[in-house]
């Protein structure tokens, strides 16, 4: 019958579509669980590490590193963009990227000029466009990024502040709170923001080996590192579950506009069934 | 005998976490032995072996540099992962770098899938406008 060809062709399309988006869902629930269990594999260094850091605000050290003091005038910030390679991820990229826009915009007002790296193919495809000086670029680190890809780009940022070039570096990247809910956050790296530490008010100092300066440096440096690591690997975890979700709201929508096109088909198929038979009575009729 | 609690942690996983009579780590100026009540240390680490001796015997664990903090009962020692040599991080550096200057050149021409796709389907959308005008005239 050749009735409602179109809405069968649409409906066997949108079928095929839910079969991709269907095993795109349990794709990203698989390797959701793998990214959880790598982002919690990685909290006990940053963890830690912030602890060190948190001592070491507290010890009356007498070299100052110039990641620890404030620097006077902020004329020029820094940021590292952190985002997925690849999209069908909901509006995981976008809420991050809208609520730095916003940020920047923010800067821009007050005269701060906004250098950033992005991290990922989705950040350098909507920030080459908006006119920020882009300082270094990093992409394709797949699902399991290894701590040493990050090294150059967080050099290029760090090397920058050292010149004095920016006064303020900054990581965006989404925070994994549940499966459900990720919240954008932009963190403040340098310089660093003392945390909260237990009470040690006696006067204490580290020894230093091989110095203050060297070791400081080399902590610190590891420290950044980390908190960008650490935000790398929840910005995945995010985008698997982000992805996840997304992909089985649009398997379920699928479902309903195959249920719709089914319903329009069998009334069009009725209608043209009513019509043949009223059309063989009314010819029957008129012999 | 008192003991010293010791986390051994590298960027990728926690290698020990538990508590141990003792600690010894190749310290950048010499190796390190670190018992309880050490006074605060702060020290990095060459490649070596980073032994921690407990009570049901001897842990070993190879780091390939890294830094030790020490606290009179604490003992944290963060390992690398990465193998860091001033000259590989300077490259590294380098190919960020340039990947950004890649990404801003190409900016104006604007050669990128997104926009190019969008191109295609103006495009497209201009000739079935066309092609159904025409059959209205036809």
């Amino acid at each position: 019958m050749a009735v409602g060809k179109e809405i069968r062709t649409q409906i066997a399309s949108i079928k095929n579509t839910q079969k991709i988006t269907s095993a795109m869902e349990m794709v990203a629930a698989s390797k959701m669980k793998k990214a959880q269990n790598r982002m919690l594999a990685s909290r006990p260094y940053s963890e830690k590490i912030s602890k060190v850091i948190g001592h070491l605000a507290y010890a009356h050290s007498e070299f100052e590193h110039p990641y620890m003091k404030e620097a006077g005038d902020v004329k020029r910030v820094g940021i590292i963009i952190v985002s997925s390679d690849r999209g069908l991820c909901g509006g995981l990229n976008t809420n991050l990227f809208r609520s730095l826009l916003k940020q920047v915009t923010d800067y821009q007002a007050k005269g701060i000029e906004v250098d950033i790296c992005t991290i990922g193919k989705k950040a350098i495809s909507f920030f080459k466009n908006s006119g920020l000086n882009i300082k270094s670029v990093l992409m394709d680190l797949g699902d399991a990024p290894h701590f040493d890809d990050l090294l150059g780009t967080v050099k290029v940022m760090l090397d920058a502040y050292d010149a004095g070039e920016i006064q303020q570096l900054s990581v965006a990247y989404n925070r994994f709170q549940n499966t459900m809910t990720q919240v954008p956050t932009v963190m403040q790296l340098v310089p660093m923001v003392a945390g909260e530490v237990e009470d040690m008010d006696h006067h204490w100092d580290y020894i230093y080996e091989p110095d203050a300066e060297e070791a400081l440096n080399a902590l610190l440096v590891r420290y950044i590192e980390a908190l960008v690591y650490q935000g790398l690997v929840e910005n995945i975890a995010c985008e698997q579950s982000s992805r996840m979700i997304s992909m089985k709201s649009a398997t379920d929508n699928a479902g309903d506009m195959v249920q719709d096109l089914e319903l329009v088909y069998n009334k069009a198929r009725q209608a043209a069934i009513t019509q043949e038979i009223s059309e063989i009575v009314s010819g029957a009729s008129a012999v | 005998m008192s003991t010293i609690h010791v986390d051994v942690v590298s960027a990728t996983e926690s290698l020990y976490s538990g508590e141990a009579n003792c600690v010894f780590a190749p310290g950048s100026t010499g190796e390190l032995g670190i018992y309880p009540k050490h006074v605060a240390l702060l020290s990095t680490l060459k490649p070596g072996e980073v032994r921690v001796e407990t009570e049901k015997g001897v842990e070993s664990i190879y780091v390939s540099g890294g830094i030790v903090e020490v606290q009179p009962d604490v003992v944290t020692i963060f390992s690398d992962t990465a193998i860091r040599a001033h000259d590989l991080d300077e490259s590294k550096a380098l190919e960020a770098k340039q990947r950004a200057e890649e990404a801003m050149a190409n900016s104006d021409n604007g050669h990128d899938v997104g926009t190019t796709q969008a191109a295609l389907a103006e495009a497209m959308a201009q000739l079935q406008m066309i092609s159904k005008m025409r059959g209205k005239k036809l």
